[in-house]
């Protein structure tokens, strides 16, 4: 189908700790570098979408952001969907290039969770997603959360914890190629497995970090293309599912809205998922990643784990994912995590990500989640 | 850091009432003939105004079963580890709990529960689980 909406600029900061960064730098950093990346000027954007922050829990941040950098759009408001931020900004984007409301939405999102609020402030922060009732009274974190998943679908489906484990390394094999990743020396499956437990059955290295950084990406009419420097990348599919937030009242644990969200994408794309050439599919934990996979139709139940364990998620594997290490290795800055996945998917289909390109991919499945794989979203990108 | 207690909300009020009377109350559709938790306004189904609070059995199984060794907060550092289950009830609902009797290893899904009350504080009892040996 024609592409009714381009990624014309993308930019990531540095991720990790970054001590002399603020919330509002770091979105200031990624939007200039994505602006510049597009050929633009400020005064170019007339659409502006942010996402949240734990350092700066704001009701307006997007206006907020707008005042601290200078810019007075047509259009401008916060979306806040969990992990699934970062996909549902892109296609709330594409809706008003779409929709002829602009002609250049910047996204953006940054956190500075790590330097802002220390490892264990930023943990106990997200634990508050629990419900207030009915899952905090019980010491519920997301990782227990994720542990309740994963040991349901291990009962379900045979999977086994070296499965999660070599999740962890294909995708730190990756962040080793990339010299922006938060962490980015090699580990084994051992090293995964012997890493401390954090909620049976996931240990430390089968969940996400916590990072600061930013990421910004800027969508542009068609109409504005021959004026801008990169091939551009078309968006040829979304797609949303949601079905519950809180665990404790997911209608099962083990389908999940991802299988609703993937399908509307590939269905307006009018591909299939064996069409796709690389994946940057959301891994908060190794178990996130393992159940979309198999949720979405990229491998059959209880097949995606003996096939990481046999590379199909490196470089030259049957499905190249995650390319820049994903949350696990190349970091976690919250809402910008979910927009390093396109950044990276822009990247590759770009064919500009150096040691770390994948071949020279034509089409590209980005995914989000949100909550306690709670809200999905899907897009499926295009080399134009 | 104390225990984050339940605050009970309007809808919720019933089922924290029955709790401290040992009593696990839950709302029942009578149009959908079916279990719902966590309380709400209307059935989440048909979203018709046909509930009806009942009474469980106060038991079920194990649906699914994690030993936290990391806590998230200050709170619950020194109970570490325990576990967290989500158990299903005879009558068609799921229930986030603890597991109280049991060595964190020695829950597994599948396993039969009772429900118990445990008092933490204020007026709250909260439902916890037993393994029913």
């Amino acid at each position: 189908m024609a592409a009714g909406a381009i990624i014309s600029g993308v930019h990531g900061t540095r991720v990790g700790a970054l001590p002399d960064s603020s919330c509002m730098s770091l979105h200031d950093a990624a939007a200039r570098g994505a602006i510049a990346d597009a050929g633009l000027s400020p005064g170019d954007i007339d659409g502006v979408i942010c996402a949240y922050s734990l350092t700066e829990p704001h009701l307006m941040l997007a206006s907020w952001f707008c005042e601290y950098f200078g810019l007075s759009p047509d259009v401008c408001y916060s979306i806040q969907a969990g992990g699934a931020t970062g996909a549902v900004m892109l296609s709330q984007a594409a809706a008003l290039i779409e929709n002829k409301n602009c002609r250049h939405v910047l996204l953006v999102a940054g956190d500075n969770r790590l330097t802002g609020l220390s490892r264990d402030g930023a943990v106990a922060a997200l634990a508050k997603v629990g419900h207030s009732q009915f899952e905090q009274p019980y010491g519920i974190s997301i990782p227990a959360a994720y542990g309740l998943v994963a040991a349901r679908y291990m009962h379900e489906y045979g999977l086994e914890p070296e499965h999660l484990a070599a999740t962890a390394v294909a995708l730190r094999a990756h962040a080793s190629r990339n010299p922006d990743a938060h962490m980015s020396e090699p580990i084994t499956v051992q090293d995964v497995m012997n890493s401390p437990l954090i909620a049976e059955p996931l240990h430390l290295l089968d969940c996400s970090l916590i990072s600061d950084g930013g990421g910004a990406v800027v969508v542009s009419s068609p109409a504005t293309q021959t004026d801008l420097p990169h091939r551009p990348i078309e968006i040829i599919g979304t797609g949303q599912g949601h079905t519950h937030e809180h665990i404790v009242a997911a209608p099962s644990l083990t389908d999940y809205g991802c299988k609703r969200s993937s399908s509307a994408a590939f269905e307006k794309a009018g591909i299939k998922p064996s069409d796709i050439d690389i994946a940057q599919i959301y891994d908060s934990f190794t178990i996130t990643l393992v159940v979309e996979l198999e949720s979405m139709g990229f491998f059959e139940r209880g097949e995606a784990g003996p096939a990481i364990l046999n590379g199909a998620l490196a470089l030259d594997g049957v499905l190249p994912c995650n390319t820049h290490g994903g949350l696990l290795s190349h970091g976690h800055p919250g809402a910008a995590g979910g927009v390093f996945h396109i950044v990276e998917a822009v990247t590759q289909l770009r064919h500009t990500a150096g040691d770390r390109q994948a071949g020279s991919p034509e089409l590209a499945f980005v995914h989000g989640d949100g909550g306690i794989l709670s809200a999905h979203c899907s897009l499926v990108l295009a080399r134009g | 850091m104390d225990r984050p207690l339940p605050k009970p909300t309007t809808e919720t009020q019933p089922f924290w009432e029955g709790c401290a009377q040992g009593e696990l109350r839950y709302q029942h559709c009578t149009r959908c003939d079916r279990g719902q938790f966590p309380p709400s306004s209307r059935c989440r189904s048909c979203h018709e105004d046909a509930l009806e609070w009942r009474q469980s059995d106060k038991r079920g199984t194990i649906h699914s079963v994690t030993t936290v060794f990391r806590a998230p907060n200050a709170a619950f550092k020194k109970a570490a580890p325990y576990n967290i289950a989500l158990i299903d009830l005879t009558e068609g609902f799921r229930l986030m709990t603890n597991i109280k009797n049991a060595d964190p290893t020695e829950a597994a899904i599948g396993a039969p529960v009772r429900i118990v009350f445990e008092a933490v504080g204020g007026d709250i009892a909260l439902p916890q689980a037993e393994l029913d040996h």
